[in-house]
Formats: C-alpha cells, sequence, structure tokens
C-alpha cells in the first residue's frame, strides 16, 4: 500500500499538516501516533490562552486539538494509534510496529515529521544531590496530574521558569500543594510573562532569577533541596544559600526536539535548534520530506506550530502533486548579532510568494531595536520593536520584491540593531 | 496610577490604569485590554480549569473550565465543588459537571469528549 502522505506524529503539527494537505487534495494519507489517541501534548495542557491567533477565541488544549480532530473527522485521512515509527528511509519508507498489527513497512510519496519535543531531564542539566523519588520533569507531572489522576507532590520547589513549569505552579497550587519557590538560573524568566503574572503572582509564589538548585538530599523521597544565588557565570555564590523543605521537585528547564528519526534518515540538522534544517516551504534536505512542530524548533505557541504544519502539509501536496516549482536562487539565512536562529535555514526564492515568513529568537533581552535583514553591506528590510525576549519567539515576513534584490552569493543576515537612547 | 500586565493574550502589553479617570487604560493594544485592565482593577476575575473524576473512560479525570470568568476570590471555593464529582464515561465536550458555580452563573463545562474504554 502506498500512501501520498504518512504523518509521523499526531499532535497538533501532525494533525494540521494532515489537514492541509488534505484539503489541497492529497487522498491516501496516514497519521502514525504512538500514544493511545491523537492531539499529543494538548491532551494533558488542560489550561486555556491557545487558540487565540488560530481562532480567535482563547481554547483549552483539549478544546484546541479537538477543533482539528473535528476538521478531520470524515476526511479519511487514517490513523494508527499505539504506533512506534522506527525509521523513515530517504527513499520515504516508513517503518512501524505496534501490538496489533507486529511491525509493518509503509511507502509513501511524503512524509511529514511532527513528532515534537521532549523535556529536559535531571540528567541533561547534571542536577546534584541523592538520587531519591519525588524530581519530576513539569510536563510528566502535569500528565499524572491531568490525565492519570496522581497527585505528585504536596511541597513543590520548581528549577526553570518555562511555560510549563509556571503552568504547573499554579496548578500545583490549585490542588493544595505548596509551591514554595520558582528558581530559575537566568536574570530573565524563560516563559511568557503573563504566565509569571497569572500563575505566580497571582498566588504569591516567590520567583528566584539568578538562582538554582545547588543540592537535594532525601532518603527514599525528596526532603530538602538547597537554593544558592548565581554570578553572571551562572555559578553559585557562597553564602546565599538558603534551604527548602519540600518533597517534590518539577524541572521546566527547556525542551529538545525528538529527531532520533531526522538524524537516522540523513537530513541535514541545525546544531542550534536540535532540528532539521528546513527550506521555506518546511522541506528538509530530503526532498519530499517536511518537518514542522516543535521538532523543527521549540514554540511558544501552539498556534504558531498549527500555522507552520499547515503550510509544511500544502507543500507537501504540492510535491506529491509534481506542482512544486522550479529551483532557482538560493538564499541562505545566517542569525546574525542578537539572533539565536533563524528558521527556515535557506530560501528557495522561486517558491516564495509575497513575503517569506521568518522566525528566531534573540539571545537576550532587547529594548526598543529594529530587526534588519542584511545581504552583504546592503540593508534590504528593517523591522521596529519595542521588546523582544529569548522566551518570545519572532517573526517576520520579508517582502519577496526585496529579497529580490539580495546577493545570492552571500548570506542573508537577520540581526538585531538596538536603538541608542 | 497602577501597573499591570495584560493576560488577555501571550502578548502580555503593560498597562497603566488610572484609578482617578474612571479607571483609563493606556499601553493596551486591543479593546480588550481596556477591558481587562479596568476589571483588574475594580473586580478580578479569573477563568479556572481543573479536572474532574470519571470513571470508565480512556483516562482517570477530564479536564474541565468555568464557562466564563469567575471572582477572583472565588477560585478556591470553587475549585473544592469540584472534589464531589464523579463522571461516567462516555462524556461529551462542553457538558456542564457543576452548575452556577456559587450563584455566579457560571458553570463548569467538560473541554473533551472521552469514549468508554472497557
Amino acid at each position: 500500500m502506498k500512501y501520498d502522505l504518512i504523518v509521523v506524529g499526531g499532535g497538533p503539527a501532525g494533525l494540521a499538516a494532515a489537514k492541509a494537505a488534505r484539503e489541497a487534495g492529497l487522498t491516501r494519507i496516514l497519521i502514525l501516533e504512538r500514544d493511545k489517541e491523537l492531539g499529543g501534548i494538548l491532551n494533558q495542557c488542560i489550561h486555556n490562552g491557545f487558540g487565540l491567533h488560530r481562532f480567535q477565541e482563547e481554547l483549552t488544549g483539549p478544546e484546541y486539538a479537538g477543533r482539528y480532530l473535528a476538521m478531520l473527522e470524515g476526511t479519511g485521512v487514517e490513523t494508527r494509534l499505539d504506533t512506534m515509527v522506527l525509521e523513515v528511509t530517504p527513499d520515504r519508507r516508513v517503518c512501524c510496529i505496534n501490538p496489533r498489527d507486529g511491525y509493518r513497512e509503509y511507502e509513501a510519496a511524503s512524509v511529514v515529521l511532527a513528532m515534537g519535543c521532549r523535556e529536559r531531564t535531571r540528567g541533561a542539566i547534571a542536577l546534584p544531590g541523592s538520587r531519591c523519588a519525588g524530581v519530576f520533569t513539569a510536563g510528566a507531572a502535569q500528565r499524572f496530574l491531568n490525565m492519570e489522576g496522581y497527585m505528585v507532590g504536596r511541597r513543590v520547589v520548581i528549577l526553570g521558569s518555562g511555560d510549563i513549569g509556571l503552568i504547573m505552579a499554579r496548578r500545583m497550587t490549585l490542588e493544595g500543594a505548596q509551591v514554595l519557590a520558582c528558581v530559575e538560573v537566568m536574570p530573565h524568566p524563560g516563559g511568557l510573562t503573563r504566565n509569571i503574572v497569572q500563575c505566580l503572582e497571582d498566588f504569591n509564589i516567590p520567583l528566584y532569577l539568578s538562582h538554582t538548585i545547588t543540592d537535594i538530599r532525601g532518603s527514599g523521597r525528596v526532603e530538602q533541596v538547597t537554593v544558592a544565588q548565581v554570578d553572571e557565570n551562572r555559578t553559585p555564590v557562597p553564602g546565599t544559600e538558603r534551604v527548602f523543605d519540600c518533597d517534590t521537585v518539577l524541572l521546566s528547564v527547556g525542551l529538545i526536539p525528538e529527531n532520533e528519526l531526522t538524524r537516522q534518515a540523513g537530513a541535514q540538522m541545525d546544531p542550534r535548534t536540535g532540528g532539521a534544517q528546513v527550506w521555506e516551504n518546511m522541506e528538509t534536505s530530503i526532498p519530499g520530506v517536511f518537518a514542522c512542530g516543535n521538532v523543527v524548533h521549540v514554540h511558544d505557541l501552539v498556534d504558531f506550530v498549527s500555522a507552520e504544519s499547515e503550510r509544511a502539509g500544502r507543500a507537501a501536496a504540492a510535491f506529491v502533486q509534481g506542482s512544486a516549482g522550479q529551483a532557482g536562487p538560493v538564499l541562505e539565512l545566517q542569525a546574525g548579532q542578537g539572533v539565536r536562529y533563524t528558521v527556515p535555514q535557506k530560501l528557495r526564492l522561486s517558491q516564495v510568494e509575497k513575503n517569506a515568513e521568518v522566525f528566531f529568537r534573540v539571545t537576550r533581552m532587547f529594548g526598543p531595536a529594529r530587526v534588519q535583514v542584511r545581504s552583504g553591506e546592503q540593508v534590504l528590510a528593517r523591522f521596529a520593536r519595542d521588546r523582544m525576549a529569548p522566551g518570545e519567539m519572532e517573526r517576520i515576513a520579508v517582502p519577496r520584491v526585496l529579497l529580490d534584490k539580495a546577493d545570492a552569493e552571500q548570506a542573508l543576515v537577520v540581526e538585531v540593531q538596538e536603538e541608542t537612547p | 496610577m497602577r501597573e499591570l500586565t495584560c493576560i488577555v493574550c501571550p502578548k502580555g502589553c503593560r498597562l497603566k490604569v488610572d484609578e482617578a479617570h474612571d479607571w483609563a487604560v493606556t499601553g493596551n493594544s486591543c479593546p480588550r485590554g481596556a477591558e481587562y485592565g479596568k476589571a483588574e482593577c475594580v473586580a478580578p476575575t479569573r477563568v479556572v480549569t481543573s479536572t474532574v473524576r470519571i470513571e470508565g473512560g480512556t483516562h482517570r479525570r477530564i479536564p474541565v473550565k468555568t464557562s466564563g470568568p469567575i471572582p477572583k476570590k472565588d477560585v478556591f471555593a470553587a475549585m473544592a465543588l469540584l472534589d464531589a464529582v464523579c463522571l461516567q464515561a462516555p462524556v461529551e465536550a462542553h457538558v456542564p459537571v457543576v452548575r452556577d458555580i456559587l450563584g455566579t452563573g457560571v458553570d463548569f463545562i467538560t473541554t473533551r469528549a472521552m469514549k468508554r474504554e472497557d
């Protein structure tokens, strides 16, 4: 059986890609999902705030997923649940396994990789102390609490101020736990400002910026953690330690795109995003293999995951239908001063319609500044911003007419110019 | 003058609310921000999301939310009402599970459907 499109992952990215590919005319579409239902991480994100861009309304995670499930209903898009993809080959064979069918191989005219990301763990950040129970990643705790019905702790310290950690601070508080502190090693919060306000400030949970956990103690279960201030090199400052009596530590210390399949397939990776390098249409370096959502770069908002993934789905359809445009000049994007990465990493000019959308993150907090797009010495476009923060993804739309002036021999540099006060 | 961060959308505008002039809001980039700024100073409200027990479903908990904002001071009392609730799968999305929370006229409703799993 040959499919027009196989989508690896049935979370928000996979659902949006499948929907868009179906609307663009593909009929034989298969979504492979390793969990027992579609929706991915949205199923455990029971809080609201999703969908303001995509649906102009404030939805909870399950409601947002529900919208896409409803759009896919009756379209003939197939789904295999409880199915783990083992390999995607460069010639687009997809090998997978599940308890019902055993091992299967499917051929696909196009593939969308939408595996999302996973949480950085205690081991990944070398957090010292006893190896006792009670140390969870925030997302694992969220699944225990919101879906499986386990209260993970009563007295909680949260390390990291990423959005999931902040959301869990509120959630644990509402469920009767005491959240003693949220500890962030950087001098600025990792999550969205509104989550600092509505998840910490609303409940008087102290946020310790430029602090970290230097010790976890407990026999069997967490009993105490030591928190200390850090200097500008993130080294703990002796004499600043304070001890919290607690039974639980939640980690919200970053997300890592889950790209084992992508690497195995041989796609070119970007070490800065942790995801595949992609073209303007979300195609990886392997023709016909696309990637979208958190597997490409970690997003803050699911709305932008959906938009990106719908582009990937449409591009997969164009590839299968043979309507993808001719090759032409290629522009390579480069993250310049103040910019950590860009997505896409490369543009095929002939594929850009009115605008090329470029997503990026800044390296630090900026006040009033200009984002500029430069080809050699020539500045092609400037975008004013009041403020930018590393925790918030930025987006610029560079008009095609300006890109046409770029020198294809030179990298297209995206950089931040601070406004001098 | 009170300074607030708007929580209506992820943008997080810095609002200034002028108590002396009918809670006039500046710094907002949409009308919802102005509304939020005034409400936050006069009578703050929140939408509350949580879960309730469900038996016979895909999972042991099903998510719920308040069908509208409720007074911020009532949030913990509203949460306590959910402890007594236990649903039986299957359940549809947007079904009321607690009606008229503390006389506010707002209900707790499910935010997803859940199939029966035997």
